[in-house]
């Protein structure tokens, strides 16, 4: 349905379940992509399974020159950017009482800083053509909270902010920032969770069920699309019914 | 300095959209020449590009006028 055929796209925590579903929708309507993560060995799998038109950059958004190189990379190797998937992210969960300043200040690196240079650093070419997607996935977490996790719904909740201020900025240059917030998605880390923990998770979704990471995908393949270009500052919410916000 | 000045107000008028009589040397980039500050940065990207210098961004700020920026280009280049 979505034709994204020349455009370019860079995706962060692509070794992972949602970032790897991202990049193959993203790849699948036609798109170059760039996987990016810090595991080389999963990157390389996907980019042979998707075959031309994938590149894989290795990168640690936790350390400045890693992350600083990036997006240099990845433009070298696709010869432009035009769509940002902000995907990376880390868990450091703590109850706030005994969370550490280094559980806060990695989550927020990570999840929240990263964004912001990524996104800095993307924003010169995407001025220049006059169009660019920049799609950040927060999380369910940003808007309802979450306990244990104080230093992840303040990165994902901040994100939203960023991305509404950003998007003010450039919409009149064709750029569009936009988030993308999932519930409960089952991937490698819901899969070590016991029939107890999942009853009680369940028992909070009216859908029933879980997310998958093609259901993220389909919503971020959609703002990178040349329809959603009216579409700018939102923030489009896939939890099963969840949280309706 | 009138190959410069020349390039820098071809520049200005093509990417603010205005009339070439208008960019003088002492005319605002954003009170004359109806610049926001988005252009004003996509301004100095763009002399950035056809001098091959860099523009930090404490320079860029002081850069307001067309005699600025022609001023400032001449002293990198």
């Amino acid at each position: 349905m979505f034709d994204l055929t020349g455009k370019t796209a860079l995706v962060t925590g692509a070794s992972g379940g949602i970032g790897g579903a991202i990049a193959e929708a993203l790849h699948g309507a036609g798109a170059t992509v760039t996987l990016s993560g810090t595991r080389e060995a999963p990157l390389r799998e996907l980019a042979e399974k998707l075959g031309d038109r994938a590149h894989v950059v290795t990168a640690n958004l936790g350390e400045a020159e890693s992350l600083a190189a990036l997006p240099k990379a990845a433009t070298e190797a696709m010869g432009s950017l035009d769509i940002l998937v902000n995907n990376a992210g880390i868990t450091r969960d703590n109850l706030f009482m005994r969370m550490s300043d280094e559980e806060w200040a990695q989550v927020l690196d990570v999840n929240l800083s990263s964004v912001f240079k990524l996104s800095r650093s993307v924003l010169r070419g995407m001025m220049k053509a006059r169009w660019g997607r920049i799609v950040n996935i927060t999380s369910v977490v940003g808007a309802t909270g979450n306990p244990g996790q104080g230093n992840y719904a303040a990165a994902k909740a901040g994100l939203v902010g960023m991305s509404k201020s950003l998007a003010y900025e450039v919409a009149s240059r064709g750029i569009t920032v936009n988030c993308v917030a999932p519930g409960f998605i089952a991937t490698a880390m819901t899969d070590k969770l016991n029939d107890d923990q999942k009853g009680k998770i369940l028992g909070q979704i009216p859908a029933g069920r879980m997310g998958s990471p093609e259901e993220i995908a389909a919503a971020v393949l959609y703002l990178s699309s040349p329809e959603a270009g009216y579409v700018t500052g939102a923030t489009l919410h896939v939890n099963g019914g969840m949280a309706m916000i | 300095m009138s190959d410069i000045a020349d390039r820098v107000k071809k520049i200005v008028v093509e990417h603010l959209g205005v009339d070439e009589d208008k960019v003088v040397e002492s005319a605002s980039f954003i009170d004359d020449l109806g610049a926001d500050s988005l252009d004003t940065v996509e301004l100095v990207m763009a002399f950035e590009e056809e001098f091959g210098i860099e523009i930090p961004d404490d320079a860029a700020e002081t850069i307001q006028t067309v005699g600025d920026a022609v001023n400032f280009i001449k002293g990198a280049v």
